[in-house]
């Protein structure tokens, strides 16, 4: 088989963009199966015995595993409450004209793109009058603030695409709006409640700035956990490695679920 | 946007809307609006809760004019800004390189290959982004330096000094932004008219001719979109920079919300930080009204 130069330099280029996505990824999953010694070698082995002690060790940790527990419910959770509040909202935002509408858009957009920092202080401030520190809720309810927006805007367009027919049919057979949305809109607009619902999830479980300041010790999230290893003298650098590979890989495979949706789901619908 | 060739319902009751938004609508007001005033309220009052014996006196604009005088916030602005126009003409670049590759004809296994492992970037938690810079970018084990001595560039102490470390931290945004951006053009140059894109294949061999006249105005929108939101982006980016250099050497990695967070909860002085997030409200408010009016316009 021949190749013509140009379709060998496209190759070239396209094993380029894969070696660029993936490397510093595969660097993180080597060092995750090597000893401290091969890690610690200078210059940098590529080729080594993999040993599986950092992965014991992290399963062993009950931190590591409390605080993946933390992460599952406490993204679990502000995902759920996300759709539950959210799509009955981008049902109305799809479906009907009222006062207020250009704003609550703009206020869903402005969410997208403030600094958690300004809302942090107040949130921590309110939180240590409230006792609600260090609690699972409070991330919960915070995590709330870009999540909604993204189940919204997600939905919106879902619910968008679905025929109006459908529903002045089933008004003419006498269903309230309730009924509608409940038999029309849930169903139908699955698909896009599920991908908002992947958004939601991964958004919540990357994030650390909020579960930094608002978590102590007992509700630490994964990536809280993974940052503190970073402290001290000689880093335990295999099991950091091996904790950030788990925290990684499954929010990865959800990614990879909804790749489609990625852009749309990053600028909030501005292109197609 | 989405269709909105879809008529709005007829017949219904006014208060229909009402009760499908009321949920979250005052959700958003307890979880949003709420803090957002408290924070109003603290920028106004002296606030440091490692100094209470100092009080918690309203002392009107002293913060917002300790703040406006205080270079160290100046400075983190100007990082933050020095930051973007680091990092965004080579994520364009190199976005719209792997967008034209990924729109270009044949290799579909390959293609299809590279057009997923884009996604991982993206979705890598940020903070692990960071761990992993740290491994890369360490001056005595990290990769990086082999690779530079390998070809006779000689190696560094990338975190340790000011300027190593500042393109630490953007090679870092570059890798897991530029898929954004290359996803983007892609969606881009998947709206250029099948039909147009041949016939000017027809006329022109120029790939230059091609993208400029063709592909361009069909980028155009991507393009804005990107350069808006990258700097809200660059504006809270936190967790990333936070866990390779907490801002440092030096300043040399200072960015906004870095230093807002060392104000408020190192320092502790959340009077003066809450102004500080306040002003970047500001500014954050006046990006997404550009944003709204400039790629939203069908809906207004």
């Amino acid at each position: 088989m021949r190749l013509s130069s140009s379709k060998l330099l496209h190759a070239l280029g396209l094993t380029c963009v894969i070696v660029f996505s993936l490397f510093p990824f595969y660097w993180m999953i080597a060092a995750s199966f090597k000893t401290q010694n091969d890690i610690l070698a200078s210059p940098p082995v590529w080729l080594f015995a993999p040993t599986l002690d950092n992965y014991r060790q992290v399963f062993s940790d009950s931190k590591v595993f409390g605080a993946v527990g933390n992460s599952l419910l406490i993204a679990s959770a502000t995902t759920a409450l996300a759709v539950l509040l959210g799509a009955p909202a981008a049902y109305a935002l799809a479906r009907f004209e009222f006062r207020g509408k250009a704003d609550l858009w703009f206020w869903f957009i402005s969410n997208r793109m403030m600094s958690p920092i300004v809302l942090a202080l107040p949130v921590y401030l309110l939180a240590l009058q409230t006792g609600l520190l260090d609690t699972h809720l409070v991330l919960i309810l915070v995590y709330l603030t870009f999540n909604l927006p993204i189940v919204v805007w997600i939905c919106t367009d879902q619910f968008k695409s679905i025929p109006p027919d459908l529903e002045q049919a089933a008004r003419l057979d006498g269903a309230d709006q309730f009924t509608i949305f409940r038999k029309i809109y849930l169903p139908l607009g699955a698909p896009g409640i599920a991908v908002s619902a992947i958004f939601s999830f991964i958004f919540s479980w990357n994030e650390l700035l909020y579960a930094l300041v608002l978590t102590r010790r007992n509700v630490q999230t994964a990536p809280v956990v993974a940052t503190s290893f970073m402290s001290g003298y000689e880093l335990p650098w295999g099991k950091i490695m091996a904790t950030g590979t788990v925290i990684v890989l499954p929010v990865t495979i959800f990614a990879l679920i909804v790749s489609r949706h990625m852009v749309r789901g990053l600028t909030m619908g501005a292109t197609k | 946007m989405a269709d909105m060739t879809a008529k709005p319902n007829r017949g219904y009751r006014r208060w229909t809307p009402f009760w499908f938004l009321a949920p979250a609508v005052a959700t958003l007001l307890l979880i949003g609006i709420y803090p957002t005033l408290f924070a109003l309220i603290t920028s106004f009052r002296r606030y440091n809760i490692a100094r209470p014996r100092e009080g918690f006196d309203f002392i009107g604009f002293d913060n917002y004019a300790s703040v406006l005088t205080d270079s160290t916030f100046w400075a983190s602005l100007g990082t933050t800004a020095r930051f973007y126009v680091s990092v965004l003409p080579i994520q364009v670049m190199l976005g719209l390189a792997i967008a034209l590759l990924l729109h270009k004809t044949g290799m579909g296994f390959l293609k299809a290959l590279a057009r997923v492992t884009l996604v991982v970037p993206l979705a890598t938690t940020y903070a692990v982004v960071g761990l992993i810079g740290r491994l890369i970018f360490n001056r005595d084990f990290g990769v990086a330096n082999q690779i530079l001595n390998a070809i006779g560039v000689g190696g560094f102490d990338w975190l340790g000094s000011p300027r190593g470390a500042f393109t630490a931290i953007a090679i870092m945004d570059i890798w897991q932004w530029t898929p954004f951006c290359a996803l983007i053009f892609l969606a881009g140059l998947s709206m250029v008219p099948g039909e147009i894109e041949e016939a000017a294949r027809l006329e022109t061999t120029s790939k230059w001719a091609l993208l400029r006249y063709v592909q361009l105005p069909y980028l155009l929108p991507g393009l804005t979109a990107l350069l808006i939101l990258r700097s809200a982006d660059v504006l809270k980016l936190f967790d990333m920079v936070f866990v390779m250099t907490r801002g440092g050497p030096g300043a040399a990695t200072d960015l906004v919300s870095i230093y807002i967070q060392r104000v408020g909860f190192r320092i502790f002085d959340l009077g003066t930080a809450s102004a500080q997030a306040i002003l970047l409200l500001v500014l954050t408010i006046l990006i997404s009204r550009l944003y709204i009016r400039i790629l939203y316009r069908e809906v207004q």
